[in-house]
């Protein structure tokens, strides 16, 4: 299983990479690989405003289903609408594919990401629960 | 009579391979305080022969459609079925079989409704369909639902020419408390345009219209369909399957998502079930579309097969956050559907409705001969409302006489004219009419 | 696999024939910009053709007539005869649902005769038969529950619970009907961990859904005191009929506390599945709760049967009309063969079935709860995945090269690699016995030569069917271009 160093990582399975004020978010390989086949993904619109934490869009497999979380709050300012008609790409490479982008409002959020090492254990504690 | 297999000795030795010495200790697991302690009350088992004679017996106090001409209409039709229909439907591979899962042995279900869903788009003009709802009334709760998610809006406006019993089902689905219903007022039998108009705007999710409507008339769709499409709400069409042989169809409306019930579609009157709701709509929203949905893909080999698909938008896998618990659906009904339309093709379909048109308007000039006037000044089509003094009075003279009358509005009877009444049958209804009304 | 109607297409060929038309042929009194202007592409083809084609498809499905069918909470049974002969009788078939209630007087008597035999094997004061399927049941059992809440002014209850190993449709059917699910775990017996069930039970709960025997064909044996904590804070138990075959004529819900039922008549009643409906879905209540039956409600009175609209309690209509009727005359029919003692024996040689089978199993297939089950029992195929890479799906697929319809797989979603069970009362030992042969020998399979099963199936007509590609790019009807 993949994790990359220079991410940030939510307990849902998400990446966090940020730019500025900007967090761009996707989909952990871990994710992916429990979900199996990804066939279709749900974006928000861009404009919304989120919560951390708030469910902005689904991530669907042949056989499973997955909300996908914003970690961060702000503003919706972009979408990878690639992935509209390629969601095979959020498998083949994860972490080169973010699903959308928001303009954070509190920076602070952040800092209460895990880094990849808590990732890790953290993934490796979920396996273990089953 | 039974259908179990097992003797006396066979029981002994499962039994004893399951380490127990009789069937009541398989129930062991049960507390003492809730078990039966008495034989149901159900009476005893009969025989076949018995039962035969009883159902026989049982069914004899009926009247049905085919010993009395049927006029009666609303929302259920007395079409003819073809009699290749009951011999097919009669292949236990199709009645005895559960949901096609596991694709490999289920090929041939999974393409009949594949090829059902290609025709009722065909029909409705409209891009996808789903495999079946339960009926047509229960389409369209789904379907407003579906608006709703859709648009992200809970205002559902439904025609007043709306089935009385579409518009009932709607409502009791908004007990969820996620829809509001406001209902449109009539003028002459249709949409009062002006006042529908000004209801829509910006919180409408979607208007419903029925068409032909309740009534049997059909309603001028362009302005409204504007609007709503103006504010971003949908437009709902239910909509008779036979009729879109004939008249312009929900794709040609420019409508959002067609339901309708399919029962006209081969299916036998039965008291109003099993018959089968079709629901389709524009591609943009196919993972919206509640119910199960066939798919076209290749097997290992490369060949083409044919499977269960968008399984994730279903409650098996969405579980609650599901926005339809619909799982069974109206599959054999379906099947009847597509083999109706089979059988009678694309011209047979058209001469049906043609001829159901042209019943009509020979009912509605012998009605008029007779000084019976209609109770609305619209175009219909195989449906129409008559004045009369005295609707179930009426009604129960007809019986007397032979015949199945019509639907009982306050001050008027609405009559339908399948392709199986004959001239002479209206006829009889027509004077028939004329003189109690006159009584 | 068959060609589509589509191409099989003969233009100007016609199955059909009206006859002559003894009426005017008018031109059409509508309106030309009311008519269609697009062409229906529908199939034109011989009489003996749609014949050849429907059966070419009939021999590409399998039923239960063609063979053991041992999917659990599914209940397929033996689908008698005698009931599809009486359905096609006139006096039922050729009924319009508004007809004169004095000219369907037949019909009435026997919905009103259904309702009280169900009411009978349920333990419960009244019955509608309205609801089309189980899910439709549920709905409607929730609706009650909702309105009962309402009608006493009771705002508060927001929740509703369902066990982790319920069905997709308890869940799904408390979201759409408005109400937050919240899961209540199983302990490790696989039966309601009670202690879970008092912490989330409180005023702001509606009900609890249950399904009892569960979904691993265990008996809730705690059942009393389940109803008695769902009681006491206010709450209505609610009970998913699915797997009534393991306790009717030997238990009753209605005895159990339940105070809103449903059962699928298309399971423990005997009607086909009709290769995925119709089903029927009755729901039956306690007597406090029978004002908010959905309408019309059938009464009897001096002169006869009538169905009463006027309900002001009432949750409102479900249906167009009254519901799946035809499927309710086969049920009657149904109970009417066995009558009671038949009702009870159906039900113990159900359990007998499942628990030989479970007993015969248990060496070649992991059982996680190895005891006494009802009617179904969950196995699985962990030991084949661990030791040899051979998941349940590849086993429930090579079971089908045998000539077996392959149990229920990974559900309940509770346990990993599961196949769910369930033989029925009609299958005989001699059936039984020759699905374990096939069982133990795919187990030996999975062992030895796991390419047999891992590439099953081997000789149906397709083979495993590329779902990805059919859920990312969806095609859902035949396109000439």
């Amino acid at each position: 299983m993949d994790i990359r160093k220079d991410l940030l990582y939510s307990d849902q399975h998400e990446w966090v990479r940020i730019e500025d004020d900007k967090a761009f978010i996707g989909i952990t390989d871990y994710a992916q690989e429990n979900l199996g086949d990804i066939v279709f993904v749900e974006m928000p619109e861009v404009d919304r405003e989120v919560e951390a934490e708030e469910a902005v869009g689904v991530i669907e497999s042949v056989k499973a289903v997955a909300d996908l979380f914003s970690p961060v709050s702000g503003t919706i300012v972009e979408i990878n609408e690639e992935l509209e008609d390629a969601p095979q790409l959020l498998n083949e490479e994860p972490y080169e594919q973010h699903i959308l982008v928001v303009s954070m409002s509190e920076l602070g959020e952040a800092d209460d990401l895990m880094n990849a090492d808590d990732y890790a254990r953290f993934c490796e504690e979920e396996e273990q629960r089953g | 009579m039974r259908f179990t297999p097992h003797s006396q000795a066979e029981i002994t030795s499962m039994l004893q391979d399951i380490g127990l010495n009789s069937l009541d200790e398989l129930f062991s697991d049960i507390p003492e305080p809730l078990k039966l302690k008495k034989e149901l009350n159900l009476g005893q088992g009969m025989s076949e022969m018995s039962l035969r004679r009883h159902m026989t017996d049982l069914s004899s106090k009926n009247i049905h459609t085919g010993q009395y001409p049927c006029f009666l209409g609303a929302g259920a039709y007395d079409h003819y079925i073809p009699a290749a229909m009951e011999e097919l439907l009669s292949r236990s591979e199709f009645y005895t079989a559960y949901t096609p899962y596991q694709a490999e042995i289920s090929q041939g279900i999974l393409q009949s409704i594949f090829e059902y869903q290609t025709m009722i788009c065909e029909l409705t003009g409209m891009e996808v369909s789903n495999a079946s709802l339960y009926d047509g009334a229960t389409a369209l709760a789904e379907a407003c639902k579906m608006a709703c998610e859709a648009t992200r809006r809970n205002q559902i406006i439904l025609s007043a020419t709306l089935h009385p019993s579409y518009q009932a089902v709607v409502k009791t689905y908004a007990m969820s408390g996620k829809m509001d219903i406001i209902i449109a007022p009539e003028h002459d039998g249709v949409l009062d345009l002006e006042q529908i108009l000004a209801m829509i705007n910006k919180q409408t999710a979607a208007v419903v219209v029925q068409q032909p409507n309740f009534y049997g008339l059909i309603e001028e769709l362009e302005a409204l369909e504007k609007a709503v499409h103006a504010v971003n709400g949908m437009l709902i069409m239910s909509v008779n399957p036979v009729s879109l042989a004939l008249l312009r169809s929900p794709g040609e409306w420019g409508a959002d998502i067609a339901v309708g019930e399919g029962q006209p579609l081969g299916n036998p009157l039965n008291f109003g079930g099993p018959y089968l709701g079709f629901m389709a709509c524009m591609k943009k929203n196919i993972r919206r579309l509640p119910g199960r949905i066939v798919g076209q893909s290749v097997d290992t080999n490369g060949k083409r097969a044919f499977v269960l698909t968008l399984q994730a938008r279903e409650q098996h896998i969405r579980r609650e956050r599901a926005n339809s618990n619909v799982c069974s659906n109206q599959a054999l009904n379906a099947l009847a559907a597509s083999m109706y339309l089979s059988l009678v093709g694309k011209k047979g379909l058209k001469d049906i409705a043609l001829r159901c048109h042209h019943l009509a308007c020979y009912a509605r000039d012998a009605f008029s001969r007779q000084g019976i006037q209609l109770k609305h000044e619209q175009p219909f089509f195989m449906e129409f409302a008559v004045k009369v003094a005295d609707p179930p009075q009426v009604n129960r003279k007809l019986l007397e006489e032979g015949i199945i009358g019509g639907y009982e509005l306050e001050d008027a009877l609405l009559f339908a004219f399948t392709e199986k009444r004959s001239r002479s049958e209206i006829d009889q209804l027509v004077t028939s009419v004329g003189r109690i009304n006159n009584e | 696999m068959s060609k589509l109607l589509f191409e099989k297409n003969v233009p100007g060929s016609n199955a059909f024939s009206l006859p002559p038309c003894d009426v005017p042929e008018q031109d059409i009194a509508i309106p030309a910009k009311f008519l269609r202007q697009t062409e229906m592409a529908l199939p034109e083809l011989s009489e003996v053709e749609v014949v050849r084609h429907y059966m070419a498809l009939s021999h590409q499905a399998y039923g239960v007539d063609d063979g053991l069918y041992p999917l659990g909470s599914c209940t397929m049974k033996y689908n008698p005869k005698i009931n599809e002969w009486a359905v096609r009788l006139p006096g039922w078939s050729c009924l319009h649902p508004l007809q004169a209630p004095e000219t369907v007087q037949g019909a009435l008597e026997l919905m009103y005769e259904t309702e009280r035999m169900l009411c009978e094997i349920g333990g419960m004061d009244a019955f509608t038969l309205q609801p089309a399927a189980g899910a439709h049941g549920e709905m409607t059992g929730v609706m009650i529950i909702k309105a009962y809440h309402q009608h006493r002014k009771d705002e508060r209850r927001k929740k509703i619970l369902v066990p982790d190993s319920a069905h997709g449709t308890n869940p799904a059917t408390a979201h759409v009907m408005g109400y937050q699910v919240v899961e209540v775990k199983s302990n490790h017996r696989g039966l309601v961990d009670l202690d879970d069930l008092q912490a989330k039970m409180n005023d702001e709960v509606a009900g609890l859904m249950l399904t009892n025997p569960n979904t691993l064909g265990l008996f809730e044996e705690d059942i009393e005191d389940i109803a008695r904590i769902v009681h006491e804070d206010g709450g209505l138990l609610y009970y998913d009929g699915a797997n009534l075959n393991a306790i009717m004529g030997v238990a009753r819900p209605g005895d159990m506390g339940f105070d809103v039922v449903h059962y699928n008549l298309h399971k423990t009643f005997s009607t086909p599945h009709g290769g995925g409906g119709p089903g029927s879905g009755p729901v039956g209540v306690k007597s406090f709760l029978s004002d908010f039956l959905p309408q019309p409600v059938l009464i009897k009175e001096k002169d006869g049967y009538r169905l009463d609209e006027d309900r002001p309690l009432a949750i409102g209509k479900i249906h167009s009309f009254y519901g799946n009727f035809a499927v309710v005359v086969k049920a009657y029919a149904y109970i009417k063969a066995l009558g009671s003692a038949g009702i009870r024996e159906a039900c113990q040689y159900a359990v007998l079935n499942a628990n030989y089978l479970r007993c015969k199993l248990k060496d070649y297939y992991e059982i996680p709860y190895d005891r006494l089950c009802k009617h179904e029992f969950v196995a699985t195929g962990r030991w084949q995945m661990e030791d040899n890479g051979v998941s349940t799906l590849d086993i429930a697929k090579r079971l089908i090269d045998f000539g077996y319809h392959p149990p229920t797989v990974y559900f309940p979603l509770i346990i990993k690699e599961a196949m769910m069970l369930e033989p029925t009362e009609t299958e005989s030992k001699q059936r039984l016995d020759d699905f374990i042969a096939v069982m133990q020998e795919i187990a030996r399979e999975a062992r030895e030569e796991p390419r047999q099963v891992l590439e099953a199936p081997h000789n149906t007509p397709v083979l495993r069917v590329d779902e990805v590609q059919a859920a990312r790019n969806p095609v859902v009807r035949y396109d000439k271009s």
